[in-house]
């Protein structure tokens, strides 16, 4: 199919958009269209599962086939549907709180089983639709509604724990980053198995500013880093900046300073079967070394859907029913006259 | 072989019985399939622990296997003629369960001091202190064996593991069957170790020579073959027939089969079937948890399949807010629950009708759903085919009770042909009503929506779990909307009436005043004590509900010809109270058992002579 088939119009329906002005979904909602048509697979053999929070409401705002679900349960009925309908290119959309806290469980499995939908984790650190609450991503000591005196436990860093669930895909943006959040779609949707975007995603009404140590435009080029499969790790607002490795850490340099030369500047390798650096790289959060936006590990494994698939027209071809009666006839019968 | 003694009974009942390691379930069940593959009818009740290696030798680890061959049969039975007991605790457990005048055969090898005290016995004489008056053979099981394989070259863990054929191969020579058949069995079951099959075979030819070299000591009996309709005939348990209906409406519907499910002890044999029917297109996934196995269907049944999940009881409550979805989407769903003994973990192996009300209104808001209940182990089949033919063309989730009695039992079935099963037609969407089409747009006559299978181009639509505008299908709060939809919701449930057969009545004779009521797995001990009611001269008819919700049109009609209605159901009470709120001017008498075992005929004759008397 012709990449210009579609129009980013194509895939956006009649409804008006319910999201608060301001809000990161809004953003996000604009570049999967837009990735969508990149893509140039139709809307009908396309298909949006949600669970529920906030973001969850994005089926609703696709011309696609569009399924809005029950809390934290996406990710288990997006598996069905592929396994079922494995033609369909299928999005699964979740907040942190339907991803990761009430569906963790199904989120670990999906990665971990490696079926191929494009799971897309809109990470605000906040339960935003059930109007303020400490989620499964906010920070120890955040303070909320239902955290008054501040949290007393550790959050997830989802990256660490797709890597964890032996995940093949996983890539991050941030909501205004538009550009390499279109890349970052695109490059999960061609992967073939479970692809984790996580897309830093602000809530304007109940976290206003909770990324913003790191997307505010004063320090964005020092304290993040896009990287590209086969491209040097550099950043910085004069691209001056690199990632070396220090002993069994990673360490972020100045070019010509230090004695450190462009040579020293790591490549980046999205495609390496071993994860070890791209836990490190998925790891930095923006204070010591710079948060990692882009595609950090696309590793190309057996899908699920596919392996169920092969291995039916496998066993198919080798016991040659075609019906249930020839199965049960070629079992232990015996016959009244 | 020459036999001195041959009764000629009906039907005869056997029990094995030993420590939940010594292989009772093998036995029982090979003995089943060469009793069915000589045209016998049988009905099985596996009595297994819930713990899968309790201590040797304890009470508590004692597994049993009944089943009962023949003529007619329609229950395991029970009591039985020979109870088989490996061990002194498997003899304290089942001699309760033999028949008057019936036979103990025990391992004398095992009852020795420490297992004599492992079983809790305060005497060295365990006949006498049971107070057993039957007749007992004592047969050196455990000897016999490792003599017949000493020069195997088996060490004695692995010749100890044969001690069950060898009884099996005794029970063979008492029930005079074919010696070649169960050879078959053991050759499939030790496919891969031709070792463990040739000791086998030489312990089962060892114990049925056994059988032969005392014959003078216990009465033989003949198994007469049933009288039944032509056809191919296979041996088949219900949860197997579950698996296969569902095969079937797949196969008459055009809709690819797919089951998410997640194992849980009694239903997890559904998950092994259809996992193995991949050589029939099946997509059967074992998820994550039983949450994941309902949704992961939902998304299958969305995306345009049959699709089912199995489970019992406390995986029915996990799945309960997925099978809301599927209720507010309106999508197709079949959700099998092989009930157990309940609440909470329960009894994992043991039978109960305790699911019922779960199934009817276990979940949150006005929620209506179908609900059916298959009769024995083969209707398994059929009302697993009902179940996805109902979920198909009334765009909705149905309930499907079975339980541990009819899943794990088996009897002979014939093998049906195709064209005996009508098609199955989804609701899919006219080509006429494309344009302007909205999910929620329904036949105005069953209320049915239309099922719009992703890939169709045009058909793009969204669906949810948030209430739904009934003309635009738009996200809608409105008050009278969902007054509306919560009646086309129930409406279009009940509405299922039309489409399901009329219940019938047997024993309907003049002058019946009382009709015994059941539903779901207890068909075969209910019948069976109706048939004997009427044969003592009873006028009792009887009714047995396949369809629970709806019910049949004709429901009323039957319960107000009646004076006396009596209810019998394994739980408290669910359907009659079920009855009593859907027809108040009838009063349902209620027969109800919570033991985690079946029905026993005398016990419902009695409870139902007593109703009457009364």
């Amino acid at each position: 199919m012709s990449e210009n088939t579609f129009t980013p119009a194509d895939y956006k329906n009649e409804q008006s958009v319910r999201w608060c002005p301001g809000c990161g979904d809004h953003a996000i909602l604009n570049t999967l269209h837009k990735a969508m048509a990149t893509l140039g697979v139709p809307p009908h053999m396309t298909a949006v599962i949600s669970g529920i929070g906030c973001s969850s409401r994005l089926p609703y705002y696709m011309n696609t086939y569009g399924f809005h679900t029950i809390h934290g349960r996406a990710a288990a009925i997006a598996t069905g549907f592929k396994v079922a309908n494995p033609e369909m290119t299928v999005w699964q959309i979740s907040g942190d709180g339907d991803g990761l806290a009430i569906g963790g469980n199904h989120f670990i499995h999906a990665v971990r089983r490696n079926v191929d939908i494009n799971m897309i984790l809109f990470n605000n650190k906040i339960y935003g639709l059930t109007k303020g609450q400490y989620s499964p991503t906010s920070a120890r000591g955040f303070v909320s509604k239902s955290s008054p005196y501040g949290t007393t436990e550790d959050p997830f860093i989802p990256a660490e724990l797709v890597f964890g669930a032996r995940g093949n895909f996983f890539a991050r943006s941030i909501d205004v980053e538009l550009a390499t959040s279109q890349e970052v779609l695109v490059a999960a949707a061609r992967h073939k198995g479970a692809s984790v975007v996580e897309i830093l995603q602000n809530c304007v009404i109940f976290n206003n500013g909770i990324h913003n140590a790191i997307t505010d435009r004063e320090y964005r080029a020092d304290r993040t880093i896009h990287l590209r499969d086969g491209e040097k790790m550099l950043f910085g607002k004069d691209m001056n900046r690199g990632l070396v490795r220090d002993g069994f850490l990673l360490k972020a340099v100045e070019i010509g300073k230090d004695g450190y030369t462009i040579d020293d500047v790591l490549v980046h390798d999205a495609h390496c079967e071993s994860n070890f650096l791209h836990q490190q790289l998925a790891m930095m959060d923006g204070t010591d070394l710079p948060l990692a936006v882009g595609v950090i590990r696309d590793f190309a494994a057996p899908t699920y859907n596919d392996e169920i698939t092969a291995q039916i027209a496998d066993v198919r071809a080798r016991k040659g029913f075609s019906t249930l009666r020839d199965m049960i006839r070629a079992g232990e019968t015996w016959e009244v006259k | 072989m020459e036999k001195t003694s041959v009764k000629s009974l009906d039907k005869v009942v056997v029990r094995f019985s030993g420590d939940s390691g010594d292989g009772m379930q093998l036995a029982g069940n090979i003995f089943t399939n060469v009793s069915a593959g000589i045209g016998n009818s049988v009905s099985t009740f596996p009595d297994y622990p819930a713990e899968i290696r309790a201590p040797q030798g304890s009470l508590s680890g004692v597994s049993g296997f009944q089943v009962s061959v023949g003529n007619g049969v329609h229950t395991p039975g029970d009591q039985c003629d020979v109870l088989i007991a490996m061990n002194p605790a498997a003899l304290k457990q089942n001699y309760k369960f033999l028949k008057p005048g019936g036979v103990i055969i025990v391992d004398i090898d095992s009852f020795k001091d420490d297992a004599l005290k492992k079983a809790l016995y305060t005497t060295d004489d365990p006949i006498r202190e049971l107070g057993i008056t039957a007749q007992v053979v004592e047969v050196p099981v455990t000897s016999m064996t490792k003599a017949a394989l000493a020069d195997s070259g088996l060490d004695n863990k692995a010749m100890l593991k044969c001690r069950n054929i060898f009884a099996l191969g005794l029970v063979c020579w008492l029930f005079d069957r074919p010696l070649e058949s169960a050879l078959r069995h053991l050759r499939n079951k030790f496919a891969k170790k031709p070792a463990i099959y040739e000791a086998n075979a030489k312990v089962i030819n060892a114990g049925y020579d056994y059988g032969h070299n005392i014959h003078a000591s216990v009465s033989t009996y003949r198994i007469e073959t049933d009288d039944v309709r032509p056809g191919v005939y296979t041996d088949i348990n219900g949860n197997t027939a579950t698996a296969w209906g569902l095969i079937m409406a797949s196969e008459k519907s055009g809709r690819p089969l797919f089951l998410g499910s997640y194992p849980i002890t009694p239903a997890t044999d559904i998950l092994h079937e259809l996992a193995k029917r991949k050589d029939l297109g099946v997509k059967a996934c074992q998820m994550e948890d039983e949450i994941a196995g309902v949704c992961s269907a939902i998304g299958a049944s969305f995306s345009g399949s049959l699709a089912v999940t199995s489970t019992s009881g406390p995986g029915l409550a996990l799945k309960s807010e997925g099978i809301g979805l599927a209720v507010m989407a309106e999508l197709p769903l079949v959700v099998i629950d092989v009930q157990r003994g309940g609440p909470s973990t329960g009894l994992p192996t043991k039978t109960e009708q305790t699911d019922l009300l779960q199934a009817l209104y276990g979940r949150n808001g006005e929620s209506p759903l179908a609900v059916v209940a298959p009769q024995s182990p083969t209707d398994c089949f059929n009302m697993a085919f009902e179940a996805s033919r109902i979920a198909i063309e009334h765009m909705t989730p149905v309930i499907l009770l079975s339980d541990a009695f009819i899943g794990n039992g088996s009897s002979a079935w014939r093998i049906p042909e195709a064209s005996e099963f009508p098609d199955i037609h989804p609701h899919y969407l006219p080509d006429e009503l494309h344009d302007g089409w909205k999910p929620y747009l329904r036949d105005p006559e069953t209320l049915v929506r239309y099922w719009a299978i992703p890939g169709t181009p045009g058909l793009a639509h969204r669906l949810g779990g948030l209430e739904k505008d009934a003309v635009t299908s738009a996200i809608s709060t409105d008050a009278a909307n969902h007054a509306r939809m919560t009646e086309i919701r129930r409406e279009k449930i009940a509405r299922i009436t039309r489409d399901i057969p009329a219940q019938e009545v047997c024993f309907d004779t003049p002058g019946a005043d009382t009709l015994l009521v059941g539903w779901g797995g207890t068909y075969g001990h209910l019948f069976t004590a109706a048939e004997e009611l009427n044969k003592a001269g009873e006028k009792v008819a009887f009714t047995h509900f396949r369809y629970i919700n709806p019910l049949p049109a004709n429901a009323a009609e039957i319960f107000r010809r009646f004076r006396r209605v009596i209810v019998a159901e394994l739980n408290c009470g669910q359907f009659a109270d079920y009855l009593q709120a859907r027809f108040p001017d009838v009063f349902f008498h209620r027969v109800n058992k919570v033991e985690g075992q079946p029905f026993l005929v005398s016990e419902i004759v009695d409870k139902v002579r007593n109703i009457i008397k009364n």
